[in-house]
């Protein structure tokens, strides 16, 4: 076999091999003796599809196939998981979602949880993203500078994200607990035990701390990639027309930071929309209904309650929002990449 | 981006630099000398670290203490047990005390039994004396610090942990391996060719980006049933391979990959294939190690498909198996903390191992 | 070369993990089970020897915690993946599932006749039905512990055992007020975050959760559900009762607070010696026993009494045989050879469990256990067996309680959280159970 690095031209630099990317490039010759022949067959435009088949099978069979169940659960009732032993009921369970004398509150709706769950999440989305935004932005300016001990700052604030949900969950239920350090240091300090997972306020505040914790240092990253890829010129040139750094921030890092603000803000949106993991290993919901979120909601209804079909009603009220969001985003993205 | 990015080092005199708190809100760095905002930045990166660290590392703490010391309230910060003593017509190692006794003396006694606030102590070097009876209040338990691995050795022999972790390694590695090959195909189809229905098929792959797979828990395991993968590594490994995240990611990295390379591949008489994995495949390796990196966390930390797909115990992941011990109804936090250190351990290592190629990774790939 | 030997090596590695589950040389029969306490390794104790006398059978036991345990098993029963053998607590949810063991029976007339009645209809689907699906590994009974020593400590009388759920609770609060310290608080009552726990004193201070029909039969609706209804005088002063110990700070809010939306216990605090009065049932005996031992001394007293009588939950814990198995008849005999009155026996007496086996309670069971604290607390539970009233009979078998128990759960801590009044939540436990019957 012969290289294809003669017929690339210079000025595109082909990585220096790793060996995991090594390994996965000798692994994957094998396959020439599969594909060669369908390329003959079928020529050259149509091996789009043979690269394609594999993921979208596995794609239809177990991501959009059980979507699509899930779409008809939504309209059935029964309290067997099986389709057969279902009955069609129409729209009821969405109706009965969506029985609201005021969805302001929650209590006057026929599915008052469903409801707490949306405020909660609510709540919980647009404090968490404030939270990882304005953190992750102050850690990823503090690790540009030029310090001493950058990658193990790097790594540091980057750890928790390998962390396993259970994992996050019990170190903090260990740490919280009433007879817990936290609680430990507050008496030791002169003031009296609080509640930490015990009243809902403070339930919903950890919560939301929690998820910042073990997720911010992913955006880091992702935001330090953007100022590392604004190039010094700019300053420089700024400095010339009399900027300060305030003003320098502002008119040249804060707008040229704004597509990779706009993906943290995406995906920190998405992740926390779909806030259940860790909230189900530390406080399952409670107090009363202070932590239920949306997908815990969800996940209770179809479990513990055996309402399949009204669990995967709400689920289809949820992908739509979902959906809206998503659109309502990539018009917006569309006005950052412009502008 | 505005402006190509220069290679000239960027360095000039301190005098001209920014100073104070404002210049941390520039890219600016400082100079030689340390200044205020230096002075900022360690604080905080030092404060970070430790709220970072601190809640880890007092599990790990925690998890070498004795039951009794897991219950204790103030908590000790370092992990101390009791010490015991043997004595003669006792089974079990009597826990000793220093016990003041009425007349105010002080002396150090092992205890027989304790009954509501009372305790009965004898005199080890003197088993045959007659015990003494004192309130609780006034023993003073004899202990000294000991990072035993007596948790961990119970723990072990209560959680099959090689098991899990076989089974972890096993799900992880091969659930990667066929994520990185069918994403980076069906990526270098999206990317690379022109036929009907590309858009379509992205516009799917991209909307089911935001359902959390917790909300099909029950049709997913319908189909699972089908294909006869309940109780099966294969029913958790397979399902979760064809990630829409890592399409995404794939597609859009490729999509800066000059078609003419592929062009003058062709003319040179290379296959298909040969262009996917020869060219396009080295020159995304950035996004390919990005994308290895979540597809081992993903699945390391998983837990809620295993759990409902695979309820023989011998092929729990680690995660399932942990929940599984939290979630018992006696809540036993001295086999409970040395299992989540266990539990984190692995993934830690390998962090440890490669922290600079992950963090540095993902910090230039970033999410294009 | 190098390395496409090790492709197929990775190759050959996922095949091969994909077959492991698949692997088998002797019947291999799989039981999932969860713990309360020791039985689990008592079984595997017996298993053992029975494997040793059986050698082509092969017994696994699959230990799921409790709150996993009808999630876990649901999907897989009704897409034909059960294990062999459950223990499950709701047995009415799986009806149509189990196997029938009466062909596979050496004399299933004979087996039959050692459970009460009661036990073997509970497990049939309805009257015409005359199959032997299983038998009860435990019987349980709920009501209350107490601490002895902390009453001792503090002086307080301990009430007679007439008495009614306030005084109980007026003596444990005087008790939990004299022994509490700053470091070391000690609260009154708890009662496990169960809406079956409360039933109990519900039906004792003389709730009404259904209609009886002119045979004494309860009102059901055409599926079979039984028609509840939740406001009832007496279910109104039980659960007033509960969200009052909250707001007067007279039990830990861990347990009905903090648990969010799963069953929680207050065993953990009564085993610190944190708690006087505890109430939850029988099968808390053997765990106890382990954990508390003689550190202080314990015991279960009669369920208080009330409008209603005085009457605690009947229940247990039943091994169940699905008809998925491969193997009927070494099922069968496997069953057989627990449910006899001789395995059964050492199984009870080392799990410190009450029992249904006729035999065996007509014998009385030698428990095996050095404490009085145990010995004493399992007989008080025996002598609730008879008190059981019929309504808590109904409310144990019918198959839509389940409703009634996760409504009164949840809706109960949304009123002592304070996001419902006591009136919401009865209002929305009616619609619950209302709204599972028309789903279901």
């Amino acid at each position: 076999m012969t290289t294809l690095r003669e017929t690339i031209p210079d000025s595109i630099e082909i990585p220096r091999p790793n060996p995991i990317s090594r390994l996965l490039t000798a692994v994957l010759g094998v396959f020439d003796y599969v594909f060669e022949p369908l390329e003959k067959r079928f020529g050259f435009q149509r091996m789009a599809y043979i690269f394609l088949l594999p993921n979208m099978l596995i794609f239809g069979i177990f991501i959009l196939l059980p979507m699509l169940l899930n779409f008809y659960y939504g309209f059935t009732a029964g309290d067997s998981i099986l389709l057969g032993n279902r009955r069609f009921i129409g729209t009821d369970n969405i109706a009965k979602l969506l029985d609201c004398a005021s969805i302001f509150d929650p209590s006057t709706c026929n599915q008052d949880r469903f409801w707490r769950g949306v405020g909660n999440t609510g709540l919980f989305v647009v404090t968490e993203v404030a939270l990882i935004v304005v953190f992750g932005l102050i850690t990823a300016l503090a690790l540009n500078r030029k310090i001493f001990g950058r990658g193990f700052f790097r790594s540091v604030f980057f750890y928790p994200v390998l962390l396993s949900p259970v994992v996050v969950a019990l170190i903090w239920k260990w740490l919280l607990q009433q007879d817990g350090l936290l609680n430990a240091i507050i008496i030791g300090a002169g003031g009296t035990r609080v509640p930490f997972l015990l009243d809902g306020g403070w339930a919903q505040f950890w919560v939301i701390v929690i998820g910042a914790w073990a997720q911010m240092g992913f955006f880091t990253l992702i935001l330090l990639a953007g100022l590392q890829s604004i190039p010094p010129d700019l300053y420089e040139a700024g400095q010339i027309d009399g900027t300060n750094p305030l003003t320098s921030f502002r008119f040249i890092t804060l707008p040229l930071l704004m597509p990779t603000m706009f993906v943290v803000l995406v995906l920190s949106v998405i992740r926390a929309v779909q806030i259940f993991d860790h909230v189900y290993v530390l406080t399952n919901g409670g107090p009363g209904s202070a932590t239920l979120y949306i997908v815990q909601y969800i996940y209770t209804t179809a479990f513990q309650n055996r309402n399949y079909g009204l669990a995967a009603a709400a689920s289809l009220l949820l992908a739509l929002v979902l959906m809206i969001l998503t659109v309502f985003q990539l018009r917006l993205g569309r006005r950052v990449d412009a502008a | 981006m505005a402006q190509p990015v220069s290679s000239k080092t960027y360095s000039r005199p301190y005098a001209e630099q920014p100073r104070g708190v404002l210049a941390f809100l520039t890219r600016l760095q400082g100079g030689t000398r340390f200044t205020t905002t230096d002075i900022f930045t360690y604080l905080y990166l030092i404060v970070g670290t430790f709220v970072m660290f601190a809640p880890v590392l007092w599990l790990v703490l925690s998890s070498f203490k004795s039951e009794r010391g897991l219950v204790e309230f103030p908590p000790t910060l370092l992990p101390y047990w009791q010490q015991t003593v043997e004595v003669e017509g006792y089974d079990q190692p009597l826990e000793l005390y220093d016990v003041t006794l009425e007349d105010g003396t002080v002396k150090r006694l092992a205890q027989v039994a304790r009954v509501g606030i009372m305790a009965r102590l004898i005199d080890p070097a003197n088993p045959e004396a007659e015990p003494v009876q004192v309130n609780i209040n006034q023993r003073q338990a004899v202990r000294y610090v000991n990072f035993s691995l007596q948790n961990y050795q119970e723990a072990i022999q209560k959680f099959p942990f090689l098991t899990y972790l076989g089974n972890s390694v096993v799900v992880t590695v091969a659930a990667t391996v066929v994520t990185l090959l069918i994403n980076s195909m069906a990526a270098f189809g999206l990317s690379k060719y022109q036929f009907r229905g590309r858009d379509t098929i992205f516009l799917i792959i991209l909307s089911t980006l935001m359902v959390p797979v917790s909300v099909i828990l029950i049709p997913a395991f319908l189909v699972i049933n089908e294909v006869g993968w309940v109780n099966n590594l294969m029913g958790v490994i397979i399902p979760g391979a064809a990630t829409p995240t890592g399409v995404f990611l794939l597609r859009q990295y490729m999509l800066t990959i000059p078609d003419e390379l592929l062009e003058s591949a062709r003319i040179d008489g290379a296959t298909e294939w040969r262009i996917y994995w020869q060219i396009v495949l080295p020159l995304a390796a950035p996004a390919l190690a990005v994308l290895a990196i979540f597809s081992v966390m993903w699945r390391w930390n998983d837990f809620l498909w295993p759990l409902i797909v695979l309820s023989r115990t011998e092929l729990f992941t680690l995660q399932v198996g942990l929940n599984a011990f939290q979630g018992d109804l006696n809540v036993q936090w001295h086999y409970i903390l040395p299992m989540t250190v266990l539990t984190l351990l692995p993934i830690t290592v390998v962090f440890a191992f490669l922290q600079r190629y992950i963090t540095t990774g993902i910090a230039t790939t970033g999410l294009k | 070369m190098k390395s496409r030997g090790l492709f197929f090596l990775l190759i050959a590695l996922i095949v091969l993990s994909a077959n492991l589950a698949a692997a088998q040389d002797a019947v291999e029969l799989r039981i999932a089970w969860y713990d309360d306490g020791n039985e689990g390794l008592v079984l595997q104790d017996l298993l053992d020897r029975y494997m040793a006398d059986n050698p082509n059978v092969k017994v696994v036991i699959d230990t799921i915690p409790y709150p996993d345990l009808d999630k876990t098993l649901q999907p897989q029963v009704e897409t034909g993946n059960a294990p062999d053998m459950a223990r499950v607590t709701d047995v009415s949810r799986y009806k149509g599932y189990y196997l029938d063991m009466t062909p596979y029976m050496g004399d299933p007339e004979g087996w039959a006749a050692t459970w009460p009645e009661a036990i073997i209809n509970w497990m049939r689907s309805d009257a015409s039905d005359t199959g032997l699906y299983g038998f009860m590994t435990q019987a349980t009974v709920t009501g209350p512990f107490i601490n002895r020593t902390l009453f001792e400590q503090a002086g307080v009388d301990i009430p007679a055992g007439d008495s009614t759920w306030e005084e109980w609770v007026a003596a444990a609060q005087q008790v939990a007020e004299a022994v509490s310290s700053p470091d070391n608080v000690v609260y009154a009552v708890a009662i496990d975050r169960s809406g079956h726990r409360v039933w109990g004193p519900a039906l004792s201070m003389g709730a009404k959760f259904f209609e009886r029909d002119a045979d004494g039969k309860p009102i059901m609706d055409d599926k079979g559900n039984v028609i509840f209804t939740a406001d009832s005088p007496g279910f109104r002063a039980a659960a007033q009762m509960i969200v009052d110990w909250h707001t007067n700070g007279l039990t830990p809010a861990e347990v009905w607070v903090s648990a969010g939306g799963q069953y929680a216990s207050g065993r953990d605090l009564f085993t610190n010696g944190q708690l006087v009065l505890f109430m939850s049932g029988s099968w808390q005996v053997g765990a106890l026993a382990s954990t508390i031992g003689d550190l202080f001394d314990w015991e279960a007293i009669p369920n208080p009494s009330g409008e209603g009588g005085s009457t605690g939950m009947p229940g247990g814990a039943a091994l169940m045989a699905f008809k998925d198995t491969d193997h009927p008849e070494e099922v069968t005999k496997l069953m057989e050879w627990l449910s006899s009155a001789e395995v059964h026996r050492e199984f009870v007496e080392r799990a410190l469990f009450l029992t249904y086996h006729k035999t065996l309670t007509e014998q009385g069971v030698d428990y095996q256990t050095d404490l009085p604290s145990a010995k004493k607390s399992l007989d008080v539970f025996l002598a609730e067996i008879p008190k059981l009233s019929d309504d808590a009979w109904v409310l144990q078998t019918a198959r839509n309680s389940f409703a009634l128990n996760i409504g009164i759960r949840e809706r109960l801590t949304q009123a002592i959280t304070g996001e419902l009044t006591l009136d919401e939540a009865i209002e929305r436990i009616q619609q619950d159970v209302d709204e599972q019957r028309a789903s279901s």
